[in-house]
């Protein structure tokens, strides 16, 4: 499904902060496939996430999503296929736009967006079965300013825009780690329940080892720009926070944090 | 009498600008875009539509011409944005600055070489056929003028309602708030920044457009002070009206360009010379600032 073949990335070169971060790294998911990826600071994650939706250009390589070729291809085209939740709650929705138009919004992704009117009257029920979901009362509230709502609902909203069209990958970079302990375990639960029913092949970066570990299909752990822990299957579903935990001390030593 | 017809100058002033200032309100509100081109795309609409009408145009097809150059000059502003990564106030400040020129070009060509394009006495739509259904006085008081500029205001002000609820106009409104969600939604900001910019600038241009037909003259100098002219209502409206919810902010914008057109015959009544005007707009937009500063501090919302 996902695809990234040699990427090479190196930031600041020919300076003395010049720092290679991927050297020939590779990756491949498969369809369906939901993937933790865990790692200290600086070990790549986001990065990759970047390289992957555009937001940041490899120096050498190749992304592909479903047997196309996309690394020549925009952010925005990219986004096409592509959903993307954010750590920062505010950029997965429009503050000074209602819940309804942001939906409304998310509905058109992938059409022009001309003179029609944006809000169909028709639509507006189904997009509440959408949000009714996420058990926030959030159906109640359409014509609420996303800007007034909470993290958390600012969150779940942002999953539920992010899938209103059929994607091919979704991307969540850190999305539960701006939120409160409480917020963070509904995103996550209900992030859960979207991939699983949608079959969704997703990339999840956290920072939070037992989510990691309790959801998703396989789990990655990063170092220094390689996947350094792969777990799949049954590996995946025999592992535990306490063994991530060492093997994150241990490279820290390695590296000398 | 007297303040009747202060009145009326404050009301027909503030109907001449108010189009301009939804301008504004589109690129710097909507789009979170200062604009400073709108100094040089007002008069540059003046003079399309006066050097039109001088041509022997029809004047209502003159300000489809000033609207459509008015939109031209502020896609080149959104360009130098969009693709050469250029600062949004450094772009308005050329293109503004290449408009002096090009204004001063076109107003020599249309006049045979004057820097001042009158048109006492042509065909203008204040004066035109269709003016002629519009009664003239009432009163003893001349309100065609009036009346004309008011049904002009609205049908853009709804005209500007009607597409922002369009899926252009919400996707305007996105970007201007979170660049990233639009896109996420598989849109390239770039282009929606550019349209909006078409948009402020081509109704910059017709507002241009329009006083200058009601003054029967334009001139290249006739666009300094627009920008803050424009700010300052869009300020004033949104800051004075803000809290109403069933109002929409275009109407806000109107009624802020007709206190602060207020404001400024005020002073002019009680005897302040002219050469104080610029002064007194900027001091007016100060002290606009300073209120909707105090006003918003609970609600966290940024200032100019």
């Amino acid at each position: 499904m996902l695809r990234l073949e040699k990427i090479c990335k190196t930031f600041n070169a020919g300076t003395v902060d010049e720092n290679v971060l991927f050297d020939n790294f590779d990756l491949t998911v498969d369809k369906g496939e939901f993937v933790s990826v865990i790692g200290s600071n600086g070990s790549g994650k986001t990065t990759m996430l970047n390289i992957i939706c555009g937001s940041l250009e490899p120096d050498s390589g190749k992304i592909i999503v479903g047997g196309s070729d996309i690394t020549k291809l925009s952010e925005h085209r990219r986004a096409r296929k592509m959903g993307r939740v954010f750590q920062e709650t505010k950029l997965g929705t429009c503050a000074n736009l209602t819940i309804l138009e942001n939906m409304a919004l998310a509905d058109n992704k992938n059409k022009r967006y001309g003179l029609g009117s944006c809000i169909n009257k028709k639509r507006i029920d189904y997009y509440r079965s959408l949000v009714e979901e996420c058990g926030m009362g959030l159906e109640n509230r359409m014509d609420t300013l996303v800007g007034s709502l909470s993290g958390g609902q600012r969150q779940a909203l942002a999953l539920v825009v992010a899938n209103m069209t059929n994607l091919e990958i979704l991307i969540l970079d850190e999305h539960t780690a701006a939120l409160d302990p409480k917020a963070a375990e509904v995103v996550m639960k209900l992030t859960d329940k979207f991939v699983t029913k949608r079959q969704l092949t997703t990339l999840m970066v956290t920072h939070n080892l037992r989510f990691a570990v309790e959801y998703g299909t396989r789990l990655i752990m990063m170092h220094e720009g390689k996947c350094i822990v792969d777990l799949k299957g049954e590996e995946k579903k025999n592992c535990n926070v306490d063994d991530l935990l060492r093997r994150f001390n241990e490279i820290s030593i390695e590296s000398g944090n | 009498m007297e303040i009747i017809s202060i009145i009326k100058i404050i009301l027909e002033e503030g109907a001449k600008y108010a189009i301009l200032a939804m301008g504004v309100y589109l690129t710097y509100s909507i789009l979170d875009f200062p604009d400073l081109s709108v100094d040089g795309t007002m008069p540059l609409g003046a003079i399309v539509s006066t050097v039109l009408i001088l041509q022997g145009f029809n004047p209502w097809l003159s300000l489809i011409a000033a609207f459509v150059c008015g939109c031209a000059a502020g896609c080149i502003t959104g360009l130098l944005h969009v693709k050469l990564h250029i600062r949004p106030l450094l772009c308005g400040i050329l293109v503004f600055t290449g408009l002096l020129s090009l204004n001063l070009v076109l107003v020599k060509l249309g006049t045979g070489g004057q820097s001042i394009a009158s048109i006492f006495g042509e065909k203008t739509i204040f004066t035109g056929d269709l003016a002629q259904l519009v009664p003239e006085s009432a009163g003893g008081l001349m309100i065609r003028k009036l009346l004309m500029l008011v049904v002009l205001v609205i049908i853009v002000k709804l005209l500007i309602d009607a597409y922002l609820q369009t899926k252009s106009g919400m996707l305007l409104r996105a970007t201007g708030a979170n660049e990233q969600f639009v896109t996420t939604l598989a849109q390239n900001p770039g282009v929606s920044k550019i349209l909006g910019l078409a948009l402020g600038n081509g109704l910059a241009a017709l507002s241009g457009a329009i006083i200058a037909q009601a003054n029967e003259t334009a001139n290249t100098t006739m666009g300094t002070g627009m920008v803050v002219f424009g700010l300052s209502s869009v300020i004033i409206g949104l800051t004075l009206f803000g809290k109403i919810k069933f109002m929409k902010a275009t109407t806000m914008v109107i009624f802020g360009t007709i206190i602060y057109k207020a404001c400024l015959q005020i002073a002019v009544s009680l005897g302040l010379p002219s050469d104080y005007n610029k002064l007194l707009m900027v001091v007016l937009f100060i002290i606009a600032l300073l209120v909707s500063g105090a006003l918003n501090r609970k609600g966290g919302k940024k200032n100019a």
